[in-house]
């Protein structure tokens, strides 16, 4: 058993942590404020080749692995949750073909990525089917030579930006989880509106927007494997991604202990700095705690991807523990810096807000759990 | 165009640093060794030139302790072509450090044409190895670079001088030029870069390789210690009108005297 990361891996570390710090921080609360979308900082991350880490090496890709692609995604969530929810979105857009694309769709949609800054989105849940994603009515119909596409998704990230979408949709809704399928869509197609910037509490620089398809031309080829794998392609996507958002939970937990630990002992309460009160002592080693177990079970999680092992239940624990985890130490951030925490002049009160996302989305918390029922139950 | 690059391995500057029980130099067993930040700007020259001309080869080269190469790998991933690592103690004086950095520059065998560095390493400020590098190589060199140019055989710098004034250098290559904040603005190194970074051929050298021995040593370091605690502030209560007066001529008497800055 071997718990250190390699040399590689800690220089991959220290340059995401490089760019969060000086690239992402010093941005994170205007463009906070103003909701306005990181379009310059995720280009120079792209430079830098901090995103799209799943495009495999033959298609241009860095050939990281997910555990590399973790180790990267908490640094930039260190820098910004909301940032990094617009470059995560690359990923979840994009893993769909990764593991269920044929080496020609491989090709044609992945390697444009790896040689000009480019933007996907993931469009899967709809105005009425959330955690109910068997539920989907975006209806893909035969229209001979081509898949006519109709429908609504909702909350759909860097749908305003976006230069391709993978859409979920069902062949028949009858057939419930075997109708599903997955077809990747050009934004610019005709007769799909992409609808208003959502007004959110957190994650406010990501744009996120819903999504609607009338009468959409998809060509034949575009299908990501056959009729009906669609479910099969977003579980698997899912195994991938949700190691991904559990890290994004976990760099925004650290930060939040970082501020916390800094501001204990600049803050005098009494005569003395606070971090000599045994409560905040003991606050700040609950978060320490939950900030280790997270990142234990965030690597197994993507670690066991690696090694070509089926993660379901662990991916689980990993998203559920990391963003439950995340929510409860930014919650106790704001504590710990009392009224300052509460005010929009310190950084805590924003990762409190983020926090909160990360419990709902790919899967909330009580999914999780009942994804890990499953599978310990089985 | 062979371009060599002296980069030195300082402690990060978040570190909490520490003097050994001896005193003869701090403890390095937990610290965080970054590349000194204003040999970024000398890397980021280089690279510049290297750019614009794609014969040039970029050498970078670090006196000191193997067991972190954190400076030289960063240097690599950057763009630098390969590198050169003297093995030595990190407390080596400038003269000894110098003679070294000669000693692996004709190691190589390549004959250099440009001799970049930072004008001073963050962690003891000595601000003396690219001149006395230059003094030992018989080259000309100029410090606290902020502007390069390139023509031929030709180089043109700019030079920060007190009051913000500029002076104007031009020289011949080869050269030794040490440069400041402001040159240029350091790359990232990118994650191709780091990929690409290990299989660069890095030479290893002992100071006996480079003709460095004991005897070199001008500086021997006998107590480092942490400065002495910042006594606590002075505050003056002049909230009584009748006594502001007096209150001000203490001020200004404590500000001649004790802090001798009127």
């Amino acid at each position: 058993m071997d718990f250190a990361l390699t040399t590689e891996q800690r220089e991959i570390r220290e340059l995401a942590m490089k760019f969060a710090r000086n690239e992402m921080i010093p941005l994170s609360q205007s463009y906070d404020e103003a909701g306005k979308f990181p379009i310059d900082v995720f280009k120079k991350a792209w430079e830098l080749g901090l995103v799209n880490t799943c495009i495999p090496l033959e298609f241009g890709g860095s050939g990281f692995k997910a555990v590399d692609g973790v180790i990267i995604s908490e640094a930039l969530a260190y820098g910004c949750m909301g940032m990094n929810t617009s470059f995560m979105a690359n990923d979840l857009a994009l893993l769909p073909i990764v593991l269920g694309g044929s080496n020609e769709q491989k090709k044609k949609f992945l390697t444009p990525f790896t040689q000009e800054f480019k933007i996907a989105s993931f469009c899967l849940t709809e105005p009425s089917n959330g955690s109910d994603a068997g539920g989907i009515r975006t209806q893909i119909k035969d229209g001979g030579d081509h898949w006519v596409l109709n429908g609504e998704k909702m909350w759909i990230t860097n749908a305003g930006y976006a230069d391709l979408f993978v859409v979920y949709g069902t062949i028949n809704p009858d057939l419930k989880h075997k109708g599903i399928s997955a077809i990747v869509v050009d934004p610019k197609s005709p007769g799909i509106e992409v609808g208003k910037k959502e007004d959110k509490m957190g994650h406010r620089s990501s744009d996120t927007r819903g999504v609607r398809f009338n009468n959409v031309k998809v060509p034949k080829e575009n299908m990501l494997g056959n009729p009906g794998e669609g479910w099969a392609i977003a579980m698997s996507t899912l195994d991938h991604s949700r190691p991904l958002v559990a890290s994004s939970a976990l760099g925004g937990a650290q930060r939040a202990l970082d501020l916390s630990i800094q501001y204990a002992k600049e803050r005098v309460q009494f005569g003395v700095p606070i971090a000599k009160h045994e409560a905040i002592q003991f606050m700040i080693a609950e978060m320490g705690m939950k900030v280790e177990a997270a990142r234990l079970l965030t690597y197994k999680a993507a670690w066991l991807c690696d090694q070509g092992v089926r993660n379901t239940e662990v991916a689980s624990y990993a998203k559920a523990f990391a963003s439950d985890s995340c929510m409860q130490i930014t919650t106790d951030a704001v504590q710990i810096y009392g009224g300052y925490g509460y005010s929009k002049e310190y950084p805590v009160e924003k990762l409190m807000r983020d926090a909160k996302l990360i419990q709902i989305y790919e899967g909330t918390s009580q999914i999780q759990r009942l994804v890990m029922a499953r599978e310990l139950l089985k | 165009m062979n371009i060599f690059v002296c980069v030195k391995q300082v402690p990060d500057t978040e570190t909490k640093v520490t003097p050994t029980s001896d005193g003869s130099f701090i403890e390095t067993s937990s610290i965080k060794w970054i590349m000194n930040p204003y040999d970024e700007f000398a890397v980021e020259q280089a690279l510049l030139i290297k750019q614009s001309n794609s014969a040039a080869n970029v050498t970078v080269l670090r006196v000191g302790s193997v067991k972190d190469t954190e400076a030289l790998r960063t240097a690599m991933a950057m763009g630098a072509d390969d590198a050169a690592l003297v093995e030595a103690a990190d407390n080596l004086d400038s003269y000894s450090i110098a003679k070294a950095l000669k000693g692996a520059i004709e190691k190589t065998g390549k004959k250099p044409d440009l001799i970049l560095a930072g004008k001073q390493a963050i962690d003891d400020d000595a601000l003396q190895v690219p001149q006395v590098l230059a003094e030992m190589l018989g080259l000309p060199s100029v410090s606290v670079i902020v502007g390069f140019e390139l023509a031929g055989n030709n180089v043109k710098v700019k030079r920060e001088v007190e009051g913000g004034a500029l002076e104007v250098y031009e020289l011949s290559t080869p050269c030794v030029l040490a440069c400041n904040k402001g040159l240029n603005t350091p790359r990232y190194a990118s994650l191709p870069g780091i990929m690409k970074a290990k299989k660069k051929p890095m030479a290893q050298y002992s100071l006996g390789d480079v003709g460095v021995s004991e005897a070199d040593r001008r500086v021997k370091y006998s107590q480092f210690r942490l400065p002495p605690e910042k006594p606590p502030g002075k505050k003056f209560d002049a909230s009584d009108a009748a006594k502001q007066k007096e209150v001000v001529n203490q001020v200004v008497g404590l500000l001649r005297t004790e802090a001798k800055v009127i």
